[in-house]
């Protein structure tokens, strides 16, 4: 008879233990919902709203306590913020507010400001200017340009020419300038020629920089899209390569080939890398810049590919947005 | 200012198409019936006969008068009756088919229109020639002549008459630079003559004048054999004094042994809606002598009376 009472109060020690323990540590469902909703792109709104306005005093410490990556233990005997914490939760509650405002703005006065952002942030950056000069059309750039005017007293191609000081200068001023032709009209034989002297800059990559080559800024900066299009056909004809493979080593080179001739490649990597778990600030940026500024159908086929890492990594009102925006290409390409 | 004269009543366009008509019909051609309508009509004006002339008689008026005039007198009627954008685009175009003089003719119209008026230009020639201008531009050129042209041609100034003092200073300081090293072809150079605002282009030759006892111009002078140099030069003065280079161009277009008409009829029917008032004072101011006089003396026939009438000679 006493081993069992022995054992009844054990167990009845061990599950008060258990249970004030489990108090010490939070309450775990709170503390992986809290964390759910601030990981990833965007913000739970619903979710936070649900925890804060039912957690009173009390219930608040055991989250704090719970959640080791918000908030450590001050030496004066506190649950403290972790600064870096806040600065990445202002980041994502933001992302919604930027979606709002870059998606109101007329795209003219949008681009012009992008461009802006892009020319004073740096190198690390005019990867935007290509994005924007490649990805619009020839009247949309000129709108940008126009509103640059009225937005800095400055022309664009003045402020990046004397704020770029290294050998992309030349592309990014060249790109920003054009006017392309925009009908269908192509001649089979100057692309064909064109695709051979860009396999020759590359064949002398060593000699010169193929980012420097005259014939190589003059065909990607002036040619019209459908004619680059058959450039690129016929340079995987001649070579078995893409162009995009061979100019790997320089960026803004494949960049541009990429927005200019295979902007869906170009599309389906921004999503891809904004979506990863390690995705850094800038690739999340360049999700909201898409999503905000191209045509939605230019993105069917995406929502597919990334609907369970979009279910995953993306939170609340940005989510819907994304999902709108999405479901919005599938429809124009269906009409 | 123009020297173009539009009379006060000026007939429907119905009705100048007609007369238009007229002056084909028959034995011969009635050219001062032409340039009685034609050289009288501003830009607009010409577009809506040339529209009313289509639907009246199934031809464009372009082909009609290439069949039946001639010679310098046809260009400057056809270059005249054009639209300003689409003479523009028609020049440049021209400009990348022949050889030598051609780039004066792409710096010219790239530097001595305002921002506006060259894009206009540019979709003009889109729509004329399915091809954009810089892409042609750029096929057509190569070394210096390309690294400056392209970005001429591509350049949409900013308008404004703001002026950065600081910068004029030091982008005249960068331009004395690189002409003492002879580098005229340096990327800064190109940089701030192919992208600079006038206004702000303006206050930097003003101060390197200032600050170097020299125009800029002089300093350019030094190899005067130098093609491109004296490209540089007149590009510099079309974009801060253009009636002086079009004084000097009309200069040498007559003085010439022979007459150049191809820079007379250039100059004439492009600026006569534009700024000729200004350019014929700074002829005579210079050749002591009218431009009236100097053409009446140089040309002869309908040709003459062409070019007489744009300027602003006689009656409406």
């Amino acid at each position: 008879m006493a081993p069992f009472l022995l054992i009844a109060l054990l167990l009845v020690y061990l599950f008060t233990l258990n249970s004030f323990k489990a108090k010490k540590m939070g309450h775990p469902a709170e503390v992986e919902v809290l964390s759910k909703a601030l990981s990833g792109i965007g913000v739970d709104e619903k979710s936070l709203v649900s925890i804060l306005t039912k957690s009173h005093h009390e219930h608040k410490r055991s989250i704090r306590r719970g959640c080791s990556q918000f908030f450590f233990e001050d030496e004066r005997q506190f649950e403290r913020w972790n600064d870096d914490a806040i600065k990445t939760l202002k980041g994502e509650f933001k992302r919604f507010k930027d979606a709002v405002v870059l998606s109101l703005m007329h795209p003219w006065e949008r681009d012009a400001r992008l461009l802006k952002k892009a020319l004073k942030k740096g190198p690390q950056q005019y990867g935007v200017i290509v994005e924007i000069a490649c990805t619009r059309s020839s009247e949309q750039l000129l709108g940008a340009r126009k509103a640059y005017h009225s937005l800095f007293e400055r022309s664009i191609e003045e402020d990046l020419a004397a704020h770029i000081k290294g050998s992309e200068r030349k592309l990014l001023v060249a790109l920003v300038s054009a006017y392309r032709y925009e009908g269908p009209k192509v001649k089979e034989d100057t692309a064909k020629s064109e695709a051979k002297a860009l396999l020759n800059a590359i064949k002398n990559a060593d000699k010169r920089r193929l980012i420097e080559d005259e014939e190589v800024i003059r065909i990607l900066t002036t040619r019209s899209k459908p004619h680059l299009k058959e450039v690129y056909e016929q340079y995987k004809k001649i070579s078995g390569k893409s162009i995009t493979e061979d100019f790997e080593a320089e960026l803004f080179l494949k960049e541009t080939i990429e927005c200019l001739c295979t902007p869906h490649t170009y599309f389906t990597k921004v999503f891809d890398t904004a979506l990863r778990v390690d995705a850094n600030e800038d690739a999340k940026k360049a999700l909201t810049r898409l999503i905000t500024t191209q045509e939605a159908g230019n993105f069917k086929g995406v929502s597919a590919k990334f609907a369970h890492k979009i279910e995953e990594r993306v939170k609340g009102a940005y989510k819907d947005v994304l999902l709108g925006v999405l479901a919005r290409g599938e429809m124009n390409g269906q009409v | 200012m123009a020297t173009l004269k539009v009379p006060a009543h000026v007939p429907a366009p119905s009705e100048d198409a007609e007369q238009l008509r007229k002056a084909f019909e028959g034995w011969g051609t009635n050219e001062q019936l032409i340039i009685d309508v034609l050289a009288h009509r501003n830009a607009a004006q010409r577009n809506l006969i040339r529209i009313s002339y289509g639907e009246a008689y199934g031809e464009d008026l372009l082909k009609s008068l290439d069949k039946e005039l001639s010679s310098d007198f046809e260009r400057a009627v056809l270059l005249f009756t054009l639209d300003p954008a689409e003479r523009d685009a028609y020049l440049a175009n021209e400009a990348t088919k022949r050889f030598t003089s051609s780039n004066w003719v792409l710096m010219e119209i790239a530097c001595t229109r305002s921002s506006y008026e060259l894009f206009n230009v540019r979709k003009a020639y889109h729509a004329r020639y399915k091809k954009s201008l810089e892409e042609d531009v750029a096929h057509h050129t190569t070394g210096d002549y390309r690294k400056l042209l392209v970005p001429l041609v591509s350049a949409f100034r900013y308008e404004g008459e703001e002026v950065n003092m600081t910068l004029a200073k030091s982008e005249a300081k960068i331009l004395r630079d690189k002409i003492s090293d002879k580098h005229y072809n340096d990327e800064e150079v190109i940089r701030i003559l192919t992208t600079r605002s006038k206004a702000q282009l303006n206050a930097t030759l003003n101060h390197y004048n200032t600050a170097f006892g020299n125009a800029i111009n002089k300093d350019l002078k030094a190899d005067p054999n130098d093609e491109f140099l004296k490209l540089l030069r007149a590009a510099i003065k079309c974009l801060t004094v253009p009636e002086k280079y079009f004084e000097k161009l009309l200069r040498q277009a007559i003085v010439k042994l022979g007459t150049d008409e191809s820079a007379l009829t250039r100059v004439v029917t492009t600026r006569a809606e534009v700024d000729m008032v200004r350019i014929k004072e700074e002829y005579q101011r210079r050749n002591s002598v009218t431009l009236e006089k100097a053409i009446a003396g140089d040309t002869s026939g309908d040709y003459e009376r062409m070019l007489l009438a744009l300027i602003g000679c006689g009656d409406v």
